[in-house]
């Protein structure tokens, strides 16, 4: 049963945390503070339009035109937002580029912060105690979790996101890629891949 | 001087678990749910994002660490919710009110959402002042790491952090400070700067002598070295 905690009025609500939320969208909607039908369109939002495909379009284009490339990792928010990728949890938008010599890793470790307009909503292991805890302490040994392993001459660049200001990683060109066009260059951009835990997708051998 | 959430070095969570790229976005559907629910009723403009963050974080320890990600967004929507006064506990519990909120006009309509979650909530003001630090500067974190207005208030300084000698790496110009903002203390906005911080200067035993880590920092969070 739940019990009263005056600082903490949550527990008055049901405890399973399907019927909390429910309750909560009740209460609220009956008081018409919040519209279901609203819900659903942000849900749609999240769902299916906005998500990592659009953060590997603005990857696989920096790889086919330099210019674009200079002009996002010279500030990227505003060539961004001419894309029209801009909004919530992407209002400032800083895009590091891998090299061989160093490799960036994006984290939260406060909470879960994330390019939304750029990757969508975070995956439950970028939002994990154990993401959150390890890897700025230990990036090395989370992406061997990921089955990733550096060259020892790599250096790794933790972003700990603490503040409005979002992080991309602009990952390495795979080797074998030189033919390919925007699109099948952005079929090889994984989400981790610019998160940093991952690298893209090598190539098909034709 | 710190809370719960305040998690980054800590020891003893185990691996990471990834998940196939094709994973659902939603694992479940209350999980849209809580997110859609805490996005709506941020749109009645009655908390700021730094307060949301800081109603998650004063969840007690024990709910924290047994809470999933969207208990803890629904929790703390629920206690935001009846600490800024727009429902009553006994509203909260399901009590009798159904008549129209006198908030009911700023609900966010399905017609609305796209627009609203285009334009975001920037979070850069006007510099009043030029930044007291440039790049390639040394400087070192305050110590403890802790809010400086409120005790046992919101900040953005992780404790792992604190009294580390870093160096500035950008400018991200003025910044609404967390600390002052979650509190309904004002905007108060400052310079913000990454800084970069050797993996030795942060940790016992780093991986790699060459390892960093970057944090997003305000300017009353550094002194000069």
């Amino acid at each position: 049963m739940p019990h009263d905690d005056p600082d903490h009025p949550h527990s008055v609500l049901p405890p399973e945390p399907a019927l909390r939320v429910k309750a909560l969208e009740t209460v609220l909607a009956r008081r018409g503070l919040v519209d279901p039908a609203a819900l659903d369109e942000i849900i749609d939002t999240y769902q299916n339009r906005i998500g990592p495909q659009i953060g590997a379009s603005v990857v696989a284009r920096a790889w086919c035109e330099p210019d674009f490339k200079a002009a996002l990792l010279a500030d990227a928010t505003p060539v961004l937002a001419e894309m029209g990728h801009y909004g919530r949890q992407g209002e400032h938008v800083v895009v590091v580029e891998n090299t061989p010599d160093r490799h960036n890793m994006v984290v939260c470790t406060l909470c879960s912060c994330y390019p939304w307009p750029l990757l969508g909503i975070p995956p439950g292991w970028y939002k994990s105690d154990a993401y959150r805890a390890r890897a700025v302490r230990e990036p090395r040994r989370v992406l061997a979790d990921f089955g990733v392993a550096l060259p020892k001459g790599t250096s790794i660049r933790v972003w700990d996101s603490t503040a409005e200001v979002r992080y991309l990683v602009l990952p390495m060109r795979p080797p074998g890629s030189d033919g390919l066009d925007a699109g099948a260059l952005a079929a090889l951009v994984t989400r981790d891949s610019m998160i940093g835990t991952g690298l893209p997708s090598a190539p098909e051998a034709t | 001087m710190t809370r719960v959430h305040d998690m980054g070095g800590r020891f003893g969570d185990g691996p990471v678990i990834p998940e196939g790229e094709g994973a659902p976005v939603f694992a479940e559907d209350w999980h849209a749910r809580a997110l859609a629910v805490t996005l709506a009723a941020g749109a009645l403009g009655q908390w700021n994002i730094d307060m949301s963050r800081h109603a998650r974080e004063t969840l007690s320890p024990g709910d924290y660490a047994r809470f999933s990600y969207y208990e803890k967004w629904i929790s703390a929507l629920a206690d935001l919710l009846v600490r800024q006064g727009v429902l009553t506990l006994d509203e909260l519990r399901g009590g009798d009110a159904s008549d129209p909120h006198p908030l009911a006009d700023r609900r966010l309509g399905a017609e609305a959402v796209a627009r609203v979650l285009a334009s975001g909530g920037p979070a850069d003001r006007p510099a009043d002042a030029p930044p007291a630090f440039a790049p390639g500067q040394t400087v070192r974190t305050v110590r403890p790491a802790g809010n400086r207005m409120v005790d046992g208030g919101h900040t953005r300084l992780p404790s792992y952090a604190g009294g580390a000698r870093g160096r500035i790496l950008r400018v991200h110009g003025h910044h609404v400070l967390p600390d002052s903002n979650a509190h309904g203390l004002g905007e108060a906005p400052q310079p913000l700067y990454a800084v970069v911080f050797a993996a030795s200067e942060l940790w016992a035993m780093p991986e790699h002598p060459d390892d960093e880590v970057v944090l997003d920092l305000w300017q009353s969070y550094l002194e000069p070295e």
